[in-house]
């Protein structure tokens, strides 16, 4: 990944330079197409000057010079471009010509993937590939997204619930699913995908526009300090006593121009909102836009899962607590029989927890008569019912506190003060409390304690300094909650949190002038998702999440959106950094040619050129100042591609930090650097005998 | 050491009395009691009350553009209808003709647009008449309506999601009747107090000590002259405008005049200041002004006192006047021309080239330090809006200021403020260079004529109306490029304001986190006043190369013009 790009990118690229000449193209970049005008006039020029017979070695010398800073800024836009097209290649290549199998009226046809409509039914057999986007609607199947992911493992796919999305060009690898399909021909997800990935559906971001806006402007005002430019001439001319005719020429007025209007950042531009695409993609994650991406560089306020993004994946239990009057193990027995059935990562732990303190063996259950209660919503509590071999009915519970004190409560029976306190000095703790009771009795306590990960904590330090705010979203009540968020360091918390609480957190912060980002895949996430100003989608979620968010994380990782959005500050802060550097560029320039053109007016009687003070890099002669502004002007372009295609560096401090960094780099270093590089082009190009 | 400390004085004064004043003027445009409340509170009901206005009625821009540019066009055309008719008018005792056309033209303009730049000479052209009710009416609406611009805009900037600016004709009034008004009798009477003239009588004839007869040129002064400076107009009642001692008599004088060309726009950043409830956010614009006035005046100064070895002098007295010495003159020069008041008390164009380019450099950054009344703050938040988007973007996030995000359109409108005063000066002063009515007007050979061109256009776009003088610009060419001139420097600016007021107050506001581009702190003065000099001042470089630099540079080989 070190490599920037390869040769075949590179030997593309070049073509695509040239191709880019079209005037087509070229007029979408305002500042680049100025210099081919540009180039064009003193082409015409030198053409001229070829049929009149006095060849000027200066204009030809400029004129290629010119026709080089276009081909260069081409040259970084078709290499951003070109890597992108690398990625897209392998992503198109699974979109060869399948076959779908249509259902119509319950009939098998089979048609071209190409012809299936929205709405339409397919069938898929292991070993086939999926032919358009859908939802499963019946079946169950393991699915090898390799092709969109780069993940090897399958990934089940199921009807219902929050799974049932696939995507045309994955394969299925067992079983037999039905899908409805959900998109129209070319509009697939892999066909947006490689459309943005090669960067032929760009559109510009606003916050492009509004840099475009101010780089034309600059280079209006350019124009004007050019175009007037001969009139004071003229003027001058006739003050100090030379022939009219002295007056400035085509190619220099041009050069001029060219190095003053800002063609470090207009040759740069595209390339930078094509690599910040790129490098999202480098980390698995697409943007439906260049503007999602810009959003995720403002978003101040971030809307983090618990469960996945703060804590490792699930809660495990750590501890059985009796109440009183029973012991540790009859406590470890029921919770074991509560959990056999509960296939849950909680109940798995449960009864992992009693085999490794008490080893309690799994029994078989089918032996005895038992019924299994699976967990509900509106139950909030498992466990099963089964018969003793004396034919007593026992009700083995697990849930939370008020799930087991009303059913407790519905058994007549008394909820232990002693027990009360152990729930809510657990949640305190942050920990969660599974309370275990068996008929009108309650045994105790299962501490499930969630796992917070490992570095989370100076992540969100590093956040908070970048002035973005963390909010913790959690299903747990507010003690529980509240007890993880500080130990993470998050800034906030949503306890008890629906998916319309989200919806209505997200609105109150936008309202507040928040830029909010969150993370989302189930179906019911798909308003926050929409609603947030970066929605990213967890591939494994639902067409309806993937649909309402603006960009779509191909690990399924939740903890990318801390990533997303420091990739979204990196591409404004390298859009930013250039545009100082080009525009801290003119100073020199004007250093060097302004002398270089005025050094024959007013000159004294014993021969000092008054504006000579002014030459202050001490260029040999006027032709070589203005040569050597032309092509230092030029090869900068050059020389930034890898900063432009990289970004710049990403440190994550306080805003203020970063701007003082950044100005010294390129404010100041736009301001001096020229000044060296125009002194050695200079040297170089007098040692070399060019001028 | 006696200039010394004057200078000091000056500069701590300003700094002391601006943020005073800006509470001051916060209070009146917010709408709250002040000190003035009881004794002109009664003449502010009675204006409404007059006119119908309905001062709580708020206005969204477009509406409150619309008062600005009729308001206007109604004051020109009276102006203008004044002057062309002034024979067949009543206070014309030394029954002066009427006014050509394209004079009466330039005359309007440049005193509707704030720019009081004079083709004429007062007490030969104008009647008593037309300088009242014309110029001194003029004086007090113009600067009015910069103030009124202003405050439309800070409250777009500090207001959220709302379409309401305020009401134009609340804002005209309450800066005329609280502002300017009481300002103006304060430095009337100190000013009479000094000696300045204040009547209607003939003008005085008398024998000289040669026994030849002048004529001494009277009026009601004073009271033009309190305005003129407070309003940053600078259109002197007598043609040598602060140089004639009726206007300005004494040293003590000079040094209030000095205070009140720069107060109110001073304080008007404290103003500002007061609405964002941030003092360091005013403070942060301030500062940036006043590095900016210091450097220049400096600059001047060094040009000024350094020995010339070739002319072998040092301290230039040739055009200053000896009442005041160099340093009175050179901080008048710079603080004239910084802000965009233009009166004189010297001959510009006998400055040395330095503090000349000094002066004229002060007028092409597009009057920001401190500038015009209100035009100098709209205009610098121009620069604002430039400087954070240029740099704002390097800390991370699309750039935003006082939490409102700058996009596409805010940036049309600040490329369009800039451009407007940029076209004025390059090509008109090009074309004033190629044609033969242009160059008639020159006095001067050499580059000094280039720069007096020069001088003309950046003095009438930037709305400033100080001349290098040496050009005669009484004819129709000049009277009617620089007529447009002050016409595109002046509401090809307040247009895009206006625009950029409405389309702020509707967004909303990002609340400041440690991840925010701050706007109050040195970092950003530095930036500032970086982006006012590479984008604002570097592209005035070339004709200033060849004008007042190579003239400084032949000055020192020993060739004047």
């Amino acid at each position: 990944m070190n490599q920037l790009f390869t040769r075949e990118i590179a030997v593309q690229a070049l073509k695509d330079s040239f191709i880019k000449l079209k005037p087509g193209v070229l007029v979408k970049n305002p500042v680049i197409f100025i210099v081919a005008i540009g180039a064009l006039m003193t082409t015409a020029v030198v053409c001229a000057d070829i049929f009149n017979s006095h060849f000027s070695n200066f204009n030809f010398q400029i004129t290629l010079w010119l026709w080089f800073t276009v081909l260069f800024a081409n040259f970084a836009e078709a290499v951003a471009e070109g890597r992108g097209k690398a990625q897209a290649d392998s992503l198109r290549k699974s979109r060869t010509q399948t076959k779908a199998r249509k259902l119509v009226h319950n009939k098998e046809e089979l048609v071209l993937a190409n012809d299936l409509r929205k709405g339409d039914v397919v069938i898929c057999d292991a070993g086939e590939i999926i032919p358009a986007d859908g939802d499963v609607i019946d079946g169950i199947a393991s699915v090898d997204e390799s092709a969109i992911t780069g993940e090897s493992a399958p990934v089940i796919r199921e009807s219902g619930g929050d799974r049932c999305a696939v995507t045309g060009g994955t394969k299925v690898i067992s079983d037999r699913i039905i899908i409805k399909v959900t998109s129209e021909p070319g509009f697939t997800f892999l066909d947006r995908m490689i459309a943005l990935v090669e960067g032929a559906k760009r559109k510009k971001t606003p916050n492009e526009i509004a840099l475009i806006i101010l780089l034309s402007g600059l280079t209006i005002i350019f124009l004007l300090v050019v175009v007037a430019l001969p009139a004071y001439f003229d003027y001058s001319l006739k003050a100090s006593g030379v022939s009219a005719n002295h007056n400035l020429t085509l190619p220099v007025l041009i050069s001029l121009l060219v190095c003053l209007i800002p063609t470090t950042i207009g040759g740069l531009l595209s390339a930078i909102g094509i690599s910040g695409m790129d490098r999202l993609l480098r980390k698995n994650v697409i943007a439906t836009s260049g503007k999602a991406i810009e959003a995720a560089g403002d978003t101040d306020v971030l809307l983090l899962d618990k469960t996945g993004t703060i804590t490792l994946g699930n809660r495990m239990a750590t501890e059985f607590i009796p109440a009183e009057g029973f012991t540790k193990e009859q406590l470890a027995d029921a919770a074991q029989l509560a959990s056999l059935a509960d296939e849950t990562p909680e109940g798995r732990s449960i009864v992992v927890l009693a085999k490794e303190q008490f080893n309690i063996r799994a029994r078989e259950m089918q032996a005895l008569d038992t019924e299994f209660v699976p967990f509900t919503a509106q139950t909030a509590m498992s466990g099963l019912d089964l018969k003793n071999n004396d034919g007593q009915l026992r009700s083995i519970r697990k849930g939370s506190f008020s799930a087991i004190k009303k059913f407790i409560e519905n058994n007549n029976g008394f909820f232990p003060k002693n027990v009360e306190e152990i729930v809510s000095d657990l949640s305190h703790q942050g920990a969660t409390p599974l309370v275990v009771a068996e008929n009108n009795q309650v045994l105790g306590v299962i501490h499930l304690k969630d796992i917070v990960k490992g570095g989370i904590k100076q992540r969100f330090a590093q956040l908070r300094m970048m002035g973005i705010r963390t909010i913790m979203i959690t299903g747990d009540n507010q003690q529980t909650a509240a007890a993880i968020a500080a130990e993470a360091g998050v800034d906030d918390f949503l306890a008890e949190a629906k998916p319309e609480d989200k919806l209505s957190r997200i609105r109150e912060e936008q309202a507040n002038g928040h830029l909010v980002g969150m993370i989302g895949d189930g179906t019911n996430d798909a308003p926050a998702l929409a609603q947030a100003d970066v929605g990213l989608a967890m591939n494994t979620g639902t067409q309806a999440a993937r649909e309402a968010g603006n960009m779509v994380d191909l690990d399924s990782n939740p903890t990318k959106l801390i990533e997303v959005v420091e990739t979204g500050k990196q591409l404004l802060m390298t859009r930013g950094a250039l545009t100082t550097f080009s525009i801290a560029n003119d100073v020199a320039k004007y250093f060097a040619i302004i002398p270089a053109i005025a050094t024959f007016l007013y000159v004294t009687s014993s021969g000092v050129s008054p504006l000579g003070v002014l030459n202050i890099m001490k260029l040999t002669s006027p032709e070589s100042a203005i040569l050597s502004a032309v092509i230092f002007n030029a090869l900068i372009i050059v020389a930034l591609i890898p900063l432009a295609l990289r970004g710049v560096k990403y440190r994550p401090v306080s805003a203020n930090r970063v701007l003082a960094l950044n100005i010294l780099i390129y404010g100041i270093g736009g301001i001096i650097v020229p000044f060296i590089g125009i002194k050695l082009i200079d040297m170089l190009l007098v040692s070399i005998h060019l001028i | 050491m006696n200039e010394a400390l004057q200078l000091i004085l000056f500069l701590v004064l300003l700094a002391v009395l601006s943020p005073l004043l800006g509470k001051y003027m916060a209070k009146v445009f917010m709408g709250d009691k002040h000190i003035m409340t009881p004794v002109f509170g009664w003449l502010e009901k009675l204006v409404y009350r007059l006119s119908g206005i309905k001062s709580e009625e708020e206005m969204n821009w477009k509406t409150y553009m619309y008062g600005v540019l009729i308001f206007n066009l109604f004051g020109f055309l009276l102006l203008f209808l004044l002057q062309i008719f002034q024979v067949y008018l009543p206070l014309n005792t030394e029954k002066l003709p009427n006014v050509s056309w394209h004079l009466a033209f330039n005359t309007a303009m440049s005193f509707t647009t704030n720019t009081n730049w004079q083709s004429y000479s007062g007490e030969n052209t104008l009647s008593y008449l037309v300088q009242m009710l014309g110029l001194t009416v003029q004086n007090f609406v113009s600067a009015a309506t910069g103030i009124a611009v202003v405050l439309a805009l800070i409250r777009g900037l500090t207001r959220k999601t709302t379409d309401a600016l305020g009401n134009f004709w609340a804002d005209m009034t309450r800066s005329v009747i609280y502002v300017l008004l009481p300002l103006s009798i304060i430095l009337t009477i100190a000013l009479v107090g000094q000696g300045a003239v204040q009547t209607f009588s003939h003008y005085v004839k008398a024998t000289t000590l040669q026994g030849s007869e002048q004529v001494i040129p009277l009026g009601p002064a004073a009271s033009q002259i309190a305005i003129k400076q407070l309003g940053t107009n600078g259109g002197g009642f007598f043609g040598a405008n602060s140089s004639h001692p009726f206007e300005n008599p004494t040293p003590l004088s000079n040094f209030l005049e000095l205070l009140s060309i720069i107060i109110i726009s001073a304080g008007l950043v404290f103003t500002f200041g007061y609405y964002m409830k941030s003092k360091g956010q005013a403070r942060a614009i301030f500062i940036t002004m006043f590095i900016l006035f210091a450097v220049g005046i400096a600059v001047s100064l060094w040009a000024e006192y350094s020995h010339n070895n070739v002319l072998n002098v040092s301290g230039a007295m040739e055009g200053k006047e000896t009442r005041f010495g160099v340093m009175n003159s050179v901080l008048w020069s710079v603080t004239t021309t910084a802000t965009s008041n233009g009166s004189v008390n010297a001959m510009q164009d006998s400055l040395s080239p330095l503090s000349g380019l000094v002066a004229m450099f002060n007028i092409m950054l597009g009057e920001i330090i401190f500038g015009g009344v209100g035009s100098g703050l709209y205009g610098m938040i121009i620069f604002i809006i430039l400087t954070v988007f240029i740099a704002g973007l390097m800390v991370g996030r699309t750039p935003e200021y006082l939490g409102k995000k700058i996009e596409a359109f805010e940036m049309k409108m600040a490329i369009l403020a800039v451009l407007a005063p940029s076209i004025v000066i390059k090509l008109f002063s090009a074309i004033a260079c190629l044609v033969p009515a242009g160059l008639a007007g020159l006095n001067n050979a050499g580059p000094h004529g280039l720069s007096e061109i020069l001088y003309a256009f950046s003095s009438a776009a930037g709305n400033n109306g100080s001349a290098f003088a040496g050009l005669n610009t009484n004819s129709v060419f000049y009277n009617l490029m620089m007529g447009s001139g002050m016409l595109i420097g002046r509401f090809g600016i307040i247009v895009p304001v206006m625009a950029i007021a409405g389309s702020m107050a509707r967004k909303k506001v990002t609340p400041v986190s440690s991840g925010t581009f701050r706007t109050d702190n040195w970092l950003f003065v530095m930036l500032l006043i970086s982006v006012i000099l590479i984008v604002g001042g570097l592209t005035f470089f070339p004709p200033l190369a060849l004008g007042p630099i190579v003239e400084h540079s032949l000055m020192h080989l020993g060739v004047t013009f």
